[in-house]
């Protein structure tokens, strides 16, 4: 089939940018949406042009690495699904697709679609972690876990960190990659100790970062390629308030 | 020629680790603050040695090439990692363990490092636990198990089919934890691009800035590579587009032996290639032949679409040569067989390079919701990629390059023949012998990270004669100058072809003849062609763009160059070995039924190759295997 991309060109974080139209009269259903760049670029180097920057790397949906948006969708239109696994067969001959970077305050642009995402890091250094150091034997089954609860954790833990979720909020916020590793740890008995102040922390430095509060529309899920859902962001600003409560000397930043 | 010493402690097998922990020098505590360690790489090894590390005490300077630690490749693995745990009440234990790995590895592993292995799994699951990986849980509460290949007892602990993905983020949040506390500094989107080597030690490193291009040295008291396996050097394989040789093979130039490159493991369960274009293979977890039944049809060129092939007419081949292990034989052997039905043409699918991995079984028995909660996502990702529903077709596999069990050489401390500079997890030798049993990356991986060099790193760094120098040391600046001319160098050859073109032949050269079988014939082909490409590759590269900026060819052009090296250490290392053994399947070597034929009285060392210059033979050291534990047998799952 024949495409038209448009695609966003910056070249660094002080460029303007801006878009670039680029025609492929031959791409194949199969292939993926990144190799469709991969053969893109190869014909961009081949004419001396400098290829479009793109960050990936498993290209199994895994490792989160990579993430553009597509036509206005955080990994494009495709429900549950990183770039990397959206596959040319989802779109028809004769479309323009428009390519831009995952925007955000938070999120400098390094290089047309990549990004920098060490905010999400330092989110999680903020307390997103049960306080333990190697070593020091303790059964793994002396504390038992309901499948329920371990499963429901598991769904949180699920996240990525790709920042499909800051992409797609009109606020910009990444509540829901913040809400999700709240409620994995405090779903957990090992992360009970510190469920409350882990949650004050998070959430006090994700606003020190730069990401908007939640106003609940629910883009964040929609767009979420591994299906977090709203909940878990109710759950963060349950353990946030009583975060706030129990320690409230402590207390800094807005909501989440 | 000379013989290496693995310094594996004296004694019983059972007693050895804490024997060498009793016997190991400790650092003061307070002393601990004084040390700075490098690590390079944050997948399973890298970021439990780091966190660790920061624990102790010591200072920590991490890197990886990704843009946050938590994308390492340890993030793909799917299955799960084993431990002796015995929750299962099967008959497991640590010596079953150990004796199922050294088997799986068709006996070219050393005796006493996967002991060691088997005896700290346990450690690992408790370990993880606590961090809060939420492992699959029985009804009652406690830990679920599944098998895997190679196994006849149930010891594989899970995370739904993404046991990697939370073990990898249990070690990224204690990692995390430790640059909060300031212990770790994160170098993230940074190469390491040379080893310094002062007074025969390693002292530190040269890097580049993936974003401004920025040269720059790191000075440590010791350097610790965790930087993953070379799989990569085929083009495709389920390796991540960024795993590569580099980190390892600078450290090889400078001195450090790279043992058994030969043995690269062949994962029989992938998703077939679909095109020209493919960037990378696919694994479909081994979990997966718990409940599959992998068959192709008997009639060699059947067209029929799998439904309309009665079950007469249908060859499962894993079950009729294996009734033992059936579908769960281990890998080697697994690819192997589904390369001779495909030789033989009853393969299926495009080009007849596939066989089935068929469901409809279990999902009479089990249920169609049984399936989903146990495979879901991995049914799902292959729906996505191949857009066939295998709840109602039988999904289509064919093998891939998946993991590398060669890699640089390390004594029982995990420590290279260059001193200071220690090597964890896939990107050593050490614990898998010619063939990695599933599930036992990640567990190697945590077990050097958490259990083994917090220790060893230790002993090494109390026995002191560090010298104190600086990054202003001569041996940097050179190293520095070296990395700045081969920049220069890619960028001013303005050739004609991509990176990309060149690693996709050398891929190409490699899977037509140092793939699933070898012959002597098809790896002189490869030790013919390699270094035509490589002479090409330095004159007829193209890089765009500048060494001073975000540059994604600059990158790849260095990985290429490595590999193009790689290649032909690899293919010479599968030429010099006479037999055949797990992963290394020599044509030649073979019984009568077409399974691997070792030869024990010659071959029983590990080959670790020693650079002696560029364009230059490698020399060849060997490390003899002693067998004092177990017997060695010709591998049978029958």
């Amino acid at each position: 089939m024949r495409l038209t991309l448009e695609i966003w060109r910056q070249k660094d974080a002080q460029d303007a940018g801006r878009f670039a139209r680029y025609d492929l009269p031959e791409v194949s259903e199969h292939m993926s949406f990144l190799e469709m760049l991969d053969v893109l670029n190869q014909e961009l180097i081949g004419k001396g042009e400098e290829p479009v920057a793109f960050d990936s790397d498993c290209r199994e949906g895994i490792c989160g690495m990579c993430g553009f948006v597509v036509n206005g969708y955080p990994h494009g239109p495709q429900p549950l699904t990183t770039v990397c696994q959206l596959h040319m067969r989802h779109f028809h001959d004769g479309e323009t697709l428009r390519l831009e970077p995952f925007r955000a305050k938070a999120f400098p642009v390094i290089k047309d679609l990549a990004i920098d995402r060490s905010a999400l890091d330092r989110i999680v250094m903020a307390g997103g972690y049960v306080s333990i150091n190697a070593g020091g034997p303790r059964d793994a089954n002396s504390i038992l876990v309901g499948k329920k609860e371990s499963d429901l954790s598991m769904d949180a833990a699920s996240c990525i960190g790709c920042g499909a979720c800051v992409a797609a909020c009109p606020n910009a916020s990444a509540s829901l990659f913040t809400g999700g590793k709240i409620s994995h740890l405090g779903l957990l008995p090992q992360g009970e100790p510190e469920r409350k102040t882990r949650a004050l922390n998070m959430v006090t430095r994700h606003s020190d970062e730069g990401f908007g509060g939640c106003t609940v529309i629910g883009a964040c899920a929609e767009a979420c390629p591994k299906g977090l859902k709203l909940d878990f962001i109710a759950r963060m600003n349950k353990d946030y308030l009583a975060g706030t409560v129990t320690f409230r000397e402590e207390a800094a930043g807005g909501g989440g | 020629m000379p013989t290496l010493d693995s310094r594996i402690p004296p004694g019983p097998l059972a007693e050895k680790w804490t024997k060498r922990k009793n016997d190991m020098k400790l650092v003061n505590p307070a002393n601990k603050r004084k040390y700075t360690i490098i690590v390079v790489g944050t997948g399973l090894a890298g970021a439990s040695a780091a966190s660790s590390f920061g624990e102790l005490g010591y200072n920590v300077k991490n890197f990886c090439f990704q843009d946050t630690p938590r994308r390492a490749h340890s993030i793909a693995a799917q299955g799960g990692i084993n431990a002796a745990k015995s929750y299962q009440n099967d008959g497991d234990s640590v010596w079953r363990l150990f004796y199922d790995t050294i088997k799986g590895g068709d006996f070219r592993a050393r005796e006493a490092n996967v002991y060691r292995l088997a005896e700290v799994s346990n450690n690992i699951i408790d370990q993880a636990t606590a961090q809060g990986v939420p492992f699959a849980r029985e009804y009652g509460g406690t830990l679920a198990n599944r098998s895997f290949g190679g196994a006849l007892v149930s010891r594989t602990f899970y995370a739904r089919g993404q046991t990697g993905q939370q073990l990898l983020i249990g070690a990224y949040q204690s990692l995390m934890r430790q640059v909060e506390l300031g212990k770790v500094t994160m170098f993230p989107r940074t190469e390491m691009l040379d080893l310094v080597v002062i007074d025969g030690r390693a002292r530190g490193i040269v890097t580049r800035n993936l974003v401004t291009g920025k040269i720059e040295s790191h000075l440590g008291d010791a350097v610790v590579l965790a930087t993953g396996g070379y799989g990569n050097l085929y083009y495709l394989s389920t390796n991540a587009k960024g795993s590569n040789v580099t980190a390892a093979w600078r450290a090889h130039r400078k001195g450090a032996f790279f043992a058994n490159p030969s043995y690269t493991q062949i994962h029989p369960t992938c998703i077939p290639r679909a095109g020209e274009y493919q960037s990378k293979l696919t694994l479909m977890s081994e979990s997966l032949r718990n409940d599959g039944r992998i068959w192709v049809p008997k009639k060699p060129g059947d067209k029929r679409s799998p439904d309309q092939i009665p079950e007469a007419e249908r060859d499962y081949y894993l079950e009729r040569k294996y009734p033992t292990y059936g579908n769960l034989a281990p890998r080697d052997i697994s690819s192997r067989a589904a390369k001779q039905v495909c030789d033989a043409g009853m393969g299926v699918g495009p080009g007849g390079l596939g066989v089935y991995l068929d469901f409809s079984d279990s999902i009479n028995r089990l249920g169609k919701n049984a399936i989903a909660e146990r495979y879901g996502n991995l049914f799902e990702m292959y729906n996505r990629i191949t857009g066939e529903d295998p709840f109602t077709v039988p999904m289509r596999i064919y093998p891939a390059v998946h993991y590398t069990m060669g890699g640089l050489w390390v004594d029982y401390d995990l420590q290279s023949n260059v001193p200071g500079l220690f090597v964890l997890g896939e990107a050593n030798f050490s614990d898998h012998g010619a063939n990695r049993l599933g599930a036992s990356a990640l567990m190697q991986g945590l077990a050097d990270g958490y259990f083994v060099i917090p220790y060893t790193i230790g002993d090494y760094l109390a026995r002191g004669g560090i010298a104190k120098v600086g990054t202003d040391h001569a041996e940097f600046k050179t190293a520095e100058k070296g990395v700045e001319d081969r920049e220069k160098k890619f960028l001013s050859i303005g050739g004609k072809h991509s990176a990309d073109w060149f690693h996709k032949k050398l891929g190409e050269i490699m899977w037509e003849n140092v793939g699933m079988a070898r012959t002597k014939e098809s790896l002189e082909k490869a030790l013919k062609e390699i270094p035509v490409l490589r002479e090409q590759f330095w004159r007829d590269l193209k890089v765009p763009g500048s060494s001073a900026d975000f540059n994604q060819e600059l990158e790849k052009a260095g990985r290429v160059a490595d590999f193009l090296e790689l290649g032909e250490l690899l293919s010479w290392d599968a030429l010099q070995r006479n037999e055949s053994c797990g992963g290394h399947f020599r044509s030649e070597y073979q019984t009568d039924e077409g399974e691997a034929m070792r030869n024990d009285a010659e071959y029983a060392y590990a080959a670790a190759w020693e650079w002696t210059g560029e364009n230059k033979p490698w020399t060849l050291n060997k490390e003899p295997l002693v067998f004092e534990n177990i017997h060695l047998q010709t591998r049978s799952y029958k």
